[in-house]
């Protein structure tokens, strides 16, 4: 009967998040001491908040977005940015380039790291962890709109900076591209 | 050729074949950021944690 109980318990269910929890707080930090700190946080207040949680809903939406308000409420406090400290992408640069005509991983990675971290949150949210605009805005706290618009963004700042990082031109017309995906602005600048 | 030429001065539509194969990319690559990310074991602390928390819990 208490096993019964437990498993209707959302708080039982914490630990099969723990895996994404920490992938997300480390897209964001781009720090694991940093991203460890946040996963702590995050469990705590998670658990001594659960009466908040409705049942039936997705628990994970609620875990992150609780990741995200903590992280971006302790960096407005601090008001500076952690720079990697641990050096997880140093080095990076260092390898060589793949000129396989698809975007290095390399490069793609370093990119990434020099994004805001609203963009690499939106970026994450809906190119990688699978979840919806409408569910993304939801955790943001902004229209849905506004999400679309922010992933755009940043996947324009993306190529801009790749544009630059590629010394030669591995994709064959990136400037064609990125004015694609820079969509009229980029022509009207040209 | 010169209207080609004329047509890409006024601002050519978006080659939507290369965007999305750009775009497909950047997806395919922020995949790989975030699952590298979620096959990094996750430390212990976090399990003892939820003991602690659960222990607390039964205390009280």
């Amino acid at each position: 009967m208490s096993a019964e109980i437990s498993a209707m318990d959302p708080r039982e269910e914490l630990v099969e998040h723990l895996p994404a929890l920490r992938a997300f707080a480390i897209t964001l930090t781009r720090n694991t001491a940093a991203a460890d700190d946040l996963v702590q946080d995050t469990i705590v207040k998670a658990w001594t908040n659960i009466d908040k949680f409705q049942v039936g809903t997705n628990l994970r939406a609620w875990l992150f977005t609780i990741l995200r308000n903590t992280f971006f409420s302790d960096r407005r406090k601090r008001k500076r940015e952690v720079a990697d400290p641990d050096g997880i992408h140093a080095g990076r640069l260092a390898e060589a380039p793949a000129h396989d005509g698809k975007l290095a991983f390399n490069d793609f990675s370093v990119a990434f790291d020099r994004l805001s971290p609203e963009h690499r949150e939106v970026l994450i949210l809906v190119g990688a962890s699978g979840f919806s605009y409408d569910e993304a805005a939801e955790m943001i706290g902004v229209a849905t709109g506004t999400v679309k618009s922010r992933a755009n963004r940043a996947r324009q700042r993306l190529c801009e900076m790749l544009e630059l990082a590629q010394g030669e031109d591995p994709v064959g017309s990136s400037g064609d591209l990125t004015k694609a995906v820079m969509g009229s602005s980029g022509v009207e600048a040209a | 050729m010169r209207q080609e030429m004329k047509k890409k001065d006024e601002g050519a539509p978006p080659p939507d074949e290369k965007t999305r194969e750009l775009k497909a990319q950047i997806d395919q690559n922020l995949r790989r950021v975030y699952e590298q990310a979620l096959e990094e074991e996750v430390p212990d602390r976090f399990k003892d944690l939820l003991a602690q928390l659960r222990g607390k819990a039964g205390n009280q």
